[in-house]
């Protein structure tokens, strides 16, 4: 059977055939079947979607935006579907007249309806589970998994029972973060054990799982989905407190799935985190819109990277002139020691990003959510996480860890 | 885990699908004896097969196009839509025709970093048009799509796919000499798909961006491997926010006391005039990030791609790095990476 359309006789039949092929965001490649064989019997054709032929880029995005829900509502109704689609989980699917015609009607008649019952057994396995936090930015490289881990150790260091789930399928920092690179998942009668910290701090990652941690992990939506369902399912977390979830930037596959997938056993939050730029601020604010629009609390958001701050004496010093550019450390020091002794007890601060236009704060007003605190860009934090150590366990993190104490106090009273 | 590469080498054979499956793309798919009983078994057998007339289309469109350059990280936030930006604009600068594409459809960020924010995209007869930021550089991205820049873009893969599909489909960008192509970071649903896309007109190279810490540096190594597995040239790794740079005049100063902090800046300042005035010619650099471990550097040699360069934290908000005299300290570095980038074209 031929796939690509026959020449239409009618000039307006053409456009109709070239439109559906545009308009068909699905895998399939040609338009419906339906559409040829109405085209030569000289039918009027509807298109399920409109009847216009040629639609401004923004027009088709507003037509997407009718079915945005589609991921996380009621009755996944697919892109394709026939008008007055009962939706593929209806007891008529595939069987109603409306689907005479449909290409998913097949599918849909044959397919297993009904409630997904992985989700009842994620609840089961969640039952144990107190409180669940979702950490999330709508932009990638703000410090989600760093302030992930520092949450995770804050709580087991206030005697809490945590667990800390890293659905970053692609880019997995959480093992890294906690030190744990290079250790292997175990199994149980009772499921996947999570790689224990410290005896209070459970961690789960794909990380644990590639046999070399330079591979790629190239996987579509689908099968990102199913890992984290599994994590759900299998990992036997025990009696704990808190369970942390740290997800990648975006508003995507994995992020539809995890509240898909909690939301039957209950999310207490998510925790948003930004950087002051306007840039970041921009995607934190679609993040916000998201939670609100599946139904997520936000609990609060936290402004990362506020600032660099360190003693004069921590800095390098350059100086350029025609040749090029000589370390002047040393003698600007000496300098400094010399004529100017009392700068050496000042801190200098940097903005390294814009908040001129009044940051994280101010936006966090504007969309009438919780402003958690400010954490400042700080050198020995950014040490800390590269080797695995909690800000808190030594004084060396004297720039951001009473920053972040304030944040994780602020977020256990409204738990 | 090649299985999500799908399209690539032959055949998809999907997780559930019985032993001896004969891929979906097969002759025999979903009537061979193998798939009795494979959940797959209907959908195999009515599903249509054979290339992708779309590819077809791709390529027809984008021959117009000379070189096509895809601007890749494994990590978020180092820098990527930034680069991607000032490359753009450097190359136009060099009075080339340039076209750049923002793949990342749940955080679009260049029409902020192109200050085209509530820009919309108009229609011809031959095609959607890009948005110009001068004549000679046009931009497309979903960004100018969204009737309010706060809405969120919630969907899932193949979604995402089908617009990524229409952007190299639909977008006329006429005869140009550099499509860049700014993709969200990962190894993901855009990556793969602008891959299988744009394979069979040809990429001529990828441009990685990294900062210099080591989480950085773990998740491009997975970036590279995905690269040379699905066999894009890799051009080089470019190592951003590689320590913050700036004149002693522009810092703040504060003196930590027993009643908290008082900024002491114009103190400070007067003082350093007064008393140490040299210190006003030199730069203060900070490493923000930390490179004891040799940074992007010391990955590329182990991973035999080049490394072309380091870069201070760069410009943002819509404007050339090379037409403001701020950026003093990054400017001459992305010259020098982007005149690289050209001599290996």
């Amino acid at each position: 059977m031929r796939t690509t359309p026959r020449p239409s006789r009618s000039p307006e039949g053409k456009n109709l055939v070239a439109s559906a092929r545009s308009h068909s965001l699905t895998q399939q490649h040609a338009a419906p079947l339906w559409v040829f064989s109405a085209l030569w019997s000289g039918r009027p054709v509807t298109l399920h979607r409109d009847h216009e032929t040629t639609r401004t880029p923004a027009q088709e995005l507003q037509e997407k935006g009718r079915e945005m829900e589609n991921g996380v509502g009621k009755g996944d109704v697919p892109d394709d579907a026939n008008e007055h689609c009962p939706g593929t989980q209806s007891e008529e699917a595939g069987k109603a007249d409306a689907c005479a015609g449909c290409p998913n009607q097949q599918i849909c008649a044959t397919a297993p309806k009904g409630p997904d019952p992985d989700v009842v057994a994620i609840v089961e396995r969640l039952a144990t589970v107190k409180h669940k936090l979702l950490v999330l930015s709508g932009k990638g490289g703000v410090g989600k998994s760093t302030f992930s881990a520092q949450l995770s150790f804050a709580l087991a260091e206030m005697d809490h029972q945590v667990g800390l789930l890293d659905i970053d399928i692609c880019g997995p920092s959480i093992p890294k973060m906690l030190g744990l690179e290079g250790q292997d998942i175990h199994q149980s009668n009772l499921g996947w054990s999570p790689v224990y910290v410290e005896s209070n701090l459970g961690v789960m990652s794909i990380g644990f799982m590639l046999p070399d941690p330079d591979d790629a992990v190239i996987w579509r939506g689908p099968r990102k989905n199913g890992l984290i369902k599994q994590f759900l399912k299998d990992v036997d977390w025990g009696e704990i407190d808190y369970l942390v979830v740290d997800a990648p930037p975006g508003t995507s596959d994995e992020h539809i799935s995890i509240v898909q997938y909690l939301q039957a056993t209950g999310i207490d939050g998510a925790i948003i985190v930004t950087t002051p730029q306007q840039v970041s601020l921009i995607d934190v604010r679609k993040e916000i819109n998201f939670c609100k629009k599946v139904g997520v609390p936000v609990l609060g958001v936290v402004e990362n990277m506020s600032g660099l701050r360190q003693p004069l004496s921590d800095l390098r010093f350059v100086k350029s002139d025609g040749a090029g550019e000589t370390d002047a450390t040393e003698w600007a020091l000496n300098y400094i020691k010399e004529k100017a002794p009392e700068l050496l007890s000042v801190m200098a601060c940097s903005e390294v990003f814009d908040s001129s236009k009044g940051g994280a704060e101010k936006m966090c007003h504007e969309m009438g959510v919780p402003f958690l605190g400010k954490v400042p860009m700080d050198p020995q934090l950014c040490k800390a996480s590269e080797e695995g150590r909690s800000c808190f366990a030594d004084q060396k993190c004297s720039a951001s860890a009473p920053a972040l104490q304030n944040i994780v106090k602020k977020l256990i009273k409204t738990e």
